[in-house]
């Protein structure tokens, strides 16, 4: 593979697995692939042969969804492992749905799963490249590319940049692989919410910026993010209302304005509109939330290819 | 029956000299620094350590009911390859130790089959539920030496009360674990940077220390003997300083994990590091070394808590807490503390024998003219390696697994027996 990278049968755990360097790779090739999905056939014949599983031992749709075009546009085969049909359900262990995926002949998993180190362990079993698709609130390294990729995109370079992510940090995959990612590529992060949404010591784990007040956290943002709020750490006794919470952190035309001019708008969705983020804001021209979705297609297109030794 | 142990570095009277023990059946007959006469079996012990044999406070044999973890015989023989004569089994089994029915189980099947003594310890309220007290008295009469919850909390405090006033009653030690379960919620690790970087939910030192708070005070207004198991944080250990210095009737103990290990073992997700309480930071393991070396911490406790492979071996959220004490005990202590320099030979022996004796009253862990022969023999400069398939544990859930550690438990002898003979090259 050129520049000495080599991504063939790699797992893709977080993004402390991969360099600077292999990112910037990653973010190259995904361009490429934004290419193909604008084509009118969308197909291409790299991975024909090749299966892809996607386990999801924790709903989600739009992130299958996004892996499962991402294969099927390579041309692999794609079978859907999904919960709340799956035999998981009737108490089988993780161990042995992998063993008897594995005798079926899969290349290459992509899990997502309520339990960190999840995806770890699909590879201890099966010995298979694995994609982390979201692990609890450990990782979840594709939507940091994609992020990463949609930042890159629009600004040439993450040097310098600073990025400040507003919400519920402590329950956010997003957020820690960001984190790893953005300062790798030399962002300065800023995490802002209320403290009782915040892990302890992320400066010394992170290296990033704490701020509990929003107008301190967005003051200079080149890119802002906000994080959906759950109405269910509300009952878990960690915010007294959604009310409440909006008044201080939402992001609103009103807030928006103590970032940057112009500052990037992005949000890892689903959206609670009204709450973190205000249409105003989600829909306005700074918004790319959109493009972070497409974007999402074409980084999961780029790491397959590049971990099962696609053929351009 | 006549053996005679010869040349061995014996800890006797709180020091190592060279000496020679005679036994006679059961007991010590003489310890000398020389002694010829003729017996019917001599143990060369020249370049060997002789200790009293070890004493464990806090156990789980899962026998009855869970014998698929361990049974009384695995769990013992394990005990004795690890060093130990004495260990005190923990009563959450199924059905649990809440009656004399299961005491008295629990006691004749060690006798015919253990391989070390085993004391039982009883429940402080019936079937560990928090609700009603336990037939502690009832109880004693059938031989237990303490009351526990372990691995449960009574989380009342009135009813707490009641227990330690109506333990103190009887003169019945009560061993807490403590744990806040709204604290300590689903919490997996310790609070600190690994539980952030990992994004798995956290059991704070505060669950612990809260519950410590409060029964130190129960202990103080209702003068019961309290010890308080697998004492974990520093804050914790700041709480128990006040008790000793105020007098009261409290101890503590503490885990050879706790002392070895801190949150970073759980980076990997190993769930064999996976532990209540947790791993903590550094910080506190530092403070619980000090504290030992001090004595403010009385003794060590293995806390062995066996878990079958398929119960470990599952998402890091989803497998059970606990970790595989016996058989790694010793020689971890000895390769990360002692040989480091951190702790000396002796304060490592006697956490391991005469003071846990003396935290429950039980006569074991000296080695004394007349008394019963419980010795351990250690060659320190052999390693050893624990394998899935040399240890004798059912279980295999240690952090230790496959990991050379120094310090060899060679020969454990438990009144005047051979329970545990290491063949040579064996782990």
């Amino acid at each position: 593979m050129q520049q000495g990278f080599n991504f063939i049968n790699r797992c893709l755990f977080d993004l402390d697995d991969y360099s600077a360097e292999e990112i910037m790779y990653i973010l190259e090739a995904a361009k490429g692939m934004k290419e193909i999905n604008l084509r009118e056939y969308k197909k291409i014949p790299t991975l024909r042969g090749k299966t892809v599983c996607t386990l999801f031992v924790e709903n989600s749709t739009r992130t299958r969804m996004s892996f499962e075009l991402a294969a099927n546009r390579l041309s692999a085969d794609v079978v859907s492992f999904q919960e709340s049909i799956s035999a998981i359900q009737k108490g089988e262990s993780l161990q042995d749905t992998v063993y008897t995926l594995n005798a079926m002949g899969i290349d290459l998993y992509v899990i997502r799963h309520s339990s960190p180190g999840s995806p770890q362990l699909v590879h201890k079993y099966s010995k298979k490249p694995v994609i982390n698709a979201g692990d609890g609130r450990h990782a979840h390294p594709t939507q940091a590319l994609l992020d990463i990729f949609s930042i890159w995109e629009k600004m040439g370079s993450l040097q310098g940049l600073k990025i400040t992510i507003v919400g519920d940090i402590l329950n956010s995959r997003v957020v820690r692989s960001n984190l790893i990612g953005m300062k790798k590529l030399g962002a300065q992060v800023t995490v802002c919410g209320p403290r009782t949404l915040m892990p302890g010591q992320m400066e010394e784990v992170y290296g990033c910026k704490v701020e509990y007040d929003l107008k301190t956290a967005l003051k200079d943002a080149d890119c802002v993010m906000g994080l959906r709020m759950q109405l269910e750490r509300q009952t878990e006794g960690l915010f007294p209302s959604l009310e409440e919470y909006t008044k201080h952190y939402v992001l609103s035309k009103d807030t928006i304005k103590w970032a940057k001019k112009d500052a990037l708008i992005m949000h890892p969705g689903p959206m609670n509109r009204g709450v973190e983020i205000l249409p105003e804001i989600a829909d306005s021209s700074q918004s790319i939330i959109t493009e972070q979705v497409a974007n999402g297609v074409a980084v999961r297109m780029a790491l397959l290819f590049l971990i099962l030794g696609g053929k351009a | 029956m006549k053996k005679l142990i010869k040349n061995g570095t014996v800890y006797y009277q709180g020091a190592f000299s060279p000496k020679d023990i005679l036994i006679e059946d059961d007991k010590v007959a003489a310890i000398k620094d020389r002694i010829d006469e003729p017996a019917d079996e001599v143990y060369e012990a020249q370049g060997k350590y002789v200790f009293p044999g070890f004493v464990d406070l806090h156990c789980h044999l899962r026998d009855p009911g869970q014998t698929y973890k361990e049974d009384i015989v695995t769990g013992t023989k394990a005990a004795a390859k690890g060093g130990f004569t004495t260990i005190c089994a923990m009563p959450n089994t199924e059905p649990v130790v809440d009656n004399i029915a299961s005491v008295e189980y629990l006691e004749r099947r060690a006798k015919d089959l253990g391989f070390c003594k085993v004391r039982v310890i009883g429940a402080i309220t019936k079937h560990l539920e928090g609700k009603e007290i336990s037939e502690m008295a009832t109880m004693q009469e059938g031989g237990i030496v303490a009351v526990s919850d372990d691995g449960h909390c009574v989380q009342n405090a009135k009813l707490m009360l009641n227990c330690m006033k109506y333990a103190g009653n009887f003169g019945l030690p009560v061993i807490i674990h403590a744990e806040d379960y709204n604290l300590a919620g689903k919490g997996q690790i310790h609070s600190g940077k690994i539980a952030t970087q990992l994004g798995l939910s956290t059991i704070p030192p505060l669950a612990e220390e809260v519950i410590i708070a409060r029964d130190i005070m129960l202990a103080e207004n209702t003068k019961c003997r309290l010890h308080i198991a697998h004492v974990s944080s520093a804050y914790a250990l700041e709480l128990i300083r006040q008790a000793k210095d105020k007098g009261l009737p409290v101890t503590c103990e503490v885990t050879p994990h706790h002392l070895t290990l801190n949150e970073e073992a759980c980076v990997k997700f190993d769930t064999n590091t996976k532990c209540k309480p947790p791993l903590r930071s550094e910080k506190d393991r530092l403070a619980l070394l000090e504290a030992l070396k001090s004595g403010l911490i009385d003794c060590i406790a293995t806390d062995h808590a066996p878990h079958a492979d398929y119960e470990k071996e599952l998402e890091f959220d989803r497998a059970p807490f606990g970790i595989n004490g016996f058989e790694a005990a010793f020689a971890s202590l000895f390769t990360l503390l002692v040989d480091k320099g951190y702790l000396t030979l002796e304060r490592l022996i006697d956490a391991l024998t005469a003071a846990p004796a003396k935290v429950l009253g039980l006569k074991a862990g000296v080695i004394e003219e007349g008394l019963p022969a419980d010795l351990t023999v250690a060659d320190l400069k052999e390693t050893i390696t624990l394998t899935a398939e040399n240890m004798l544990s059912k279980s295999k859930n240690t952090p230790w697994l496959n990991i050379p550690l120094k310090g060899k438990i060679v020969t454990t002898f438990c009144d005047g027996k051979i329970t545990w003979q290491a063949e040579t090259q064996n782990g």
